[in-house]
């Protein structure tokens, strides 16, 4: 045994025999290789996109509430020619606002920021691997996604202003430069940079499900793997089935816009004038979008609800509720997403009869939604919880899916999205399940990982004055708005003046501004406690949460490799919290079941024999890669 | 892929972690998520084209009286029936015909490459990359020629319902019939084309290699195996085109 432990310290040492010599500066901590660095890399990446699309938000917010409101002072850092005299927005100004806000949170905060920071920190470390299975590929994920920020920062800036018409950015406007200011360079970059995204996130993918199937390390099976695990590798494979038909959607056009094909025009008229291209569908477009619209949202939801299961766990000192369940239930919602694509276009003129179709399938969604809001639940019903900031942020995760998941029932029925469709009430329905829930989650893992990350602990009092202003915050700033949307007021509109009847409902508009500008401001005090807690934050301990996962077994600071000695083995799942019998509330993935007996159970004791044989797994070096 | 076999761990410890459960390293499994990823791209494209090829009419008369026209889909036989150096002969897709079988047939010369690989033959691996290379550039060549000629079209032309006389396709106007045809015909095969010229770069960068011995010092030839799964692929969605364009 001890010369097999040996032979494989040995292996891996030969593994890594390159990165004997202390890397520069630039290798260490702009390309590195790292995927800890890298993951710190998307996640400040991500915190100052959220810093663009909060702010971006909150000058359409200020028109929204105020209507004609003077925004004069903003010009120096937005440009003169997108406020009048008077200081009021342009109105096309306003709409390419809103595309890039939605661009930004959806993409660049929520897809990048969340699943590269966390994909990438924790499935090495908590599937037992040093690395990634491609550590220069990993980095090139990473590069990627900055020249696509990049690309689509640079597009804020251009003459005529930055893409309009909605982050789906449907044709005909959008295929036509002609056919508004935010078709014009602006949708050119943002489709440019789009696409770098795409093979940024398919890079990242792939590297996540290859790691998770051959680098696990002895004895973690896949029934032994943290939730957070399963969660990550389900959105990376949605990712690598959705994103490359957004690619070729994107691919034709380009074509569209600038080469004269006609794949998504037909019949068209500016300025009185008709054009040639005939025979293409608009249609088409929405199709090939929402088949990767769609899937992109659970991309967004699911490694939020995976860190949500691993923090509700662990505060609650109980097993998390329904292991299997909660697996399944992603499965399920993974398969499911798929086939409900078109039920954001219910009113775009598809057959009634495929509208159907789309309605049943997509009512079907909300039946592993509530399994897993109700293990959440469950977990925590009589659970000695502790309630550090992580803990409460997952709990408003739960709060918001719940009450953005009951609106999206109501939705999802075909005959109600006649009246709902494009109204506020869609705008309440997606910020709550999916724009504040997988925020949240970003959040609570910031504040659950921060000690691994960085080795000192964020102030839990910042952390709860953070939390308890953004939670009220956002229920007052989207709970209005379903109101108006019922009322009938449409999403993406400059201004309601025109229309007597929204007048009544001026002031619900105004709330939503001032409390969205609170929960901006809220969110500074998170930014303060963040950079603040990196340099002067308390001390952490190895394993501060006195959690179950392996990424705890690591020295506080853990070096390129993690481990430094060798990898343990995993012998239990990570969920023995407060096992009656044990002298402690939790045991530890790594502590076999012969260390344990006062609190095995049966079965238990039948696998002390099979753990001589899992410690003496040894990983094929001969299999070339 | 005999060295893999000399592993000690036994056959019901496979998903046990700590090894490869599927006895492939990390490269090849790469090689497979991103070919699955692929094909979706593919499927968007070639289902693209099949909404768009069925919301126009068929031609509905006999055969032998089809004409061109804008106002339905051409039958496939009737475009691509010219051959190089026979000039006014009708040969129906003979010569896509001929170039799917360069390209079947220079998956065959990939699949004997993999297996020299495997023997750790250096000189056949050079070899069958070399006749692989070749295959694909005699692809490529033809597909210049056929675009060339779809391109320039025929002496006779198109006449408009407005009088004016289209020939040959381009992106924008199309002699055979509906523009989208043709749109969708040099988007697809030129985006194939695209991975077909991707896989004969890599296919010499693995030729030079292997022919510098980079393989032999490695010790195994796994590079080869990883381009001709990529390789077999661009084969097997050309099969697919080959059929929505030439056959539907
Ligand atoms: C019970 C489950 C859910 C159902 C039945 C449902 C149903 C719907 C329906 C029918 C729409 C289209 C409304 C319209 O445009 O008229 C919609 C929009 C949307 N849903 Fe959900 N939804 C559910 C859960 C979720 C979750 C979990 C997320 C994200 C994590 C999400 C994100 C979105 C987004 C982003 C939109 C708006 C997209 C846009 O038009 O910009 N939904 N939902
Ligand atoms: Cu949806």
């Amino acid at each position: 045994m001890a010369a097999a432990a040996h032979a494989d310290v040995h292996a891996n040492e030969h593994d890594h025999a390159h990165e004997h010599h202390e890397l520069s500066f630039i290798r260490k901590y702009i390309f590195s290789e790292d995927h800890k660095v890298i993951a710190k890399q998307y996640l400040i990446s991500g915190i100052i996109w959220a810093l663009i699309g909060g702010f971006l938000s909150l000058v359409f917010r200020l028109q929204l509430g105020f209507p004609g409101i003077d925004l004069g002072w903003l010009k120096p850092i937005l440009g003169e020619r997108w406020f009048d005299e008077a200081g009021k927005l342009d109105p096309n100004y306003y709409i390419a606002l809103v595309t890039m806000h939605g661009t930004i949170m959806v993409f660049f905060v929520l897809t990048a920021g969340l699943s590269g920071t966390f994909s990438n920190f924790l499935i090495p470390l908590q599937v037992g691997a040093r690395d990634m299975a491609s550590g220069f590929i990993n980095m090139l994920s990473y590069w990627f996604f900055f020249l696509s920020s990049v690309i689509m920062f640079a597009s804020l800036f251009v003459h005529d202003g930055p893409a309009g018409g909605g982050w789906v950015v449907y044709p005909p406007l959008s295929a036509l430069p002609d056919a508004a200011p935010g078709s014009g360079t602006g949708m050119t970059m943002w489709l440019v940079s789009m696409a770098i995204f795409i093979v940024s996130s398919l890079l990242g993918s792939v590297n996540y499900v290859t790691t998770v199937i051959n680098l696990r390390t002895r004895g973690m099976t896949f029934d032994k793997m943290p939730l957070t695990i399963w969660a990550f590798t389900f959105t990376a494979i949605l990712g690598i089935l959705s994103f490359p038909v957004l690619f070729s959607a994107a691919l034709l056009l380009i074509f569209d816009r600038s080469f004269g094909t006609s794949f998504y025009l037909s019949d068209i008229y500016i300025n009185g004038q008709a054009l040639p291209n005939q025979g293409g569908s608009p249609i088409l477009f929405q199709h090939l979008f929402w088949f990767l619209g769609h899937p992109e949202v659970y991309i967004v939801i699911l490694p939020a609800l995976g860190m949500t299961s691993e923090i509700i766990a662990t505060n609650s000192r109980k097993p998390i509720f329904g292991y299997r369940a909660m697996i399944f239930s992603m499965l399920g919602i993974m398969f499911l997403a798929f086939i409900v694509w078109a039920h954001h276009m219910f009113m775009t003129g598809m057959n009634p009869f495929l509208g159907s179709v789309f309605m049943l399938l997509t009512l079907i969604i909300a039946v592993p939604s509530a399994v897993k809001a109700f293990n959440y639940i469950t977990t925590m019903w009589r659970g000695n919880i502790v309630f550090t900031p992580a803990m409460l942020f997952s709990i408003g995760l739960v709060s918001f899916f719940v009450s953005g998941g009951v609106t999206g029932i109501i939705l999802g029925n075909s005959a109600l999205d006649i009246q709902l469709h494009d109204t506020y009430f869609v705008v309440a329905h997606f910020h709550l399940v999916m724009g504040s829930a997988a925020f949240f989650g970003m959040v609570a893992g910031v504040y659950h990982w921060f000690p691994k990350m960085f080795g000192r602990m964020m102030n839990a009092t910042l952390g709860y004055i953070h939390f308890w202003i953004t939670f009220a915050g956002v229920y007052v700033v989207f709970f209005p708005q379903h109101y108006l949307g019922i009322a009938g007021f449409p999403r993406r509109y400059y201004s309601y003046t025109g229309f007597d009847f929204t007048n009544k409902y001026q002031d619900l508009a105004e709330l939503s501004t001032i409390a969205a500008i609170v929960v901006f401001a809220a969110n500074i005090i998170f930014l303060f406690n963040f950079f603040y807690s990196m340099f002067w934050g308390k001390k952490a301990t190895a394993n501060p949460w006195r959690s179950n996962t392996l990424e705890w077994t690591t020295p506080v600071n853990p070096g390129h490799g993690n481990w430094e000695g060798e990898i343990p083995a995993v012998y239990r799942w990570p969920y023995d919290y407060s096992k009656p019998g044990a002298a402690e509330d939790f045991i530890p993935q790594n502590i076999p079941f012969s260390a344990t007996p006062e609190s095995n159970l049966e079965d238990e004791n039948e696998q002390i024999k099979e753990e001589k044989e899992i410690e003496g797994i040894k990983f094929n070096y001969n299999i070339p890669d | 892929m005999a060295s893999a076999n000399n592993s000690t761990t036994a056959e019901h410890l496979m998903w046990k972690g700590g090894i490869q459960p599927m006895k492939v390293g990390y490269g090849k499994l790469m090689m497979w998520i991103f070919l699955l990823s692929d094909t979706f791209t593919f499927s968007a494209l070639l289902v693209s084209y099949g909404l768009v090829r069925f919301s126009f009419p068929t031609f509905e008369g006999l055969r032998k009286n089809f004409e061109f026209s804008n106002a339905w889909w051409p039958i496939p036989e009737r475009v691509f029936e010219a051959v190089p150096f026979l000039h006014g002969i009708s040969a129906p897709l003979v010569f896509v015909g001929i170039m799917t079988f360069i390209l079947i047939m220079s998956s065959v010369t990939m699949v004997l490459a993999v297996e020299a690989g495997h023997r750790r033959d250096k000189a056949d691996v050079e070899k069958y990359m070399l006749w692989t290379i070749l295959g694909g550039i005699a692809f490529l060549s033809s597909q210049a020629w056929e675009w060339g000629h779809f391109i320039h079209g025929t002496e006779e032309g198109l006449t408009l319902a407005n009088g004016t006389k289209v020939f040959g396709a381009n992106l924008v106007q199309n002699q055979y019939g509906p523009p989208a045809f043709a749109d969708f015909f040099f988007f697809i095969t030129g985006f194939h084309g695209t991975h077909v010229l991707s896989g004969v770069v890599l296919n010499v960068l693995v030729f030079y290699n292997a022919s510098n011995g980079i393989y032999e010092k490695r010790g195994h030839y796994e590079m080869v195996e990883k381009v001709g799964l990529y390789w077999h692929f661009v084969d097997l969605v050309w099969v697919f085109v080959f059929t929505f364009f030439y056959l539907v």
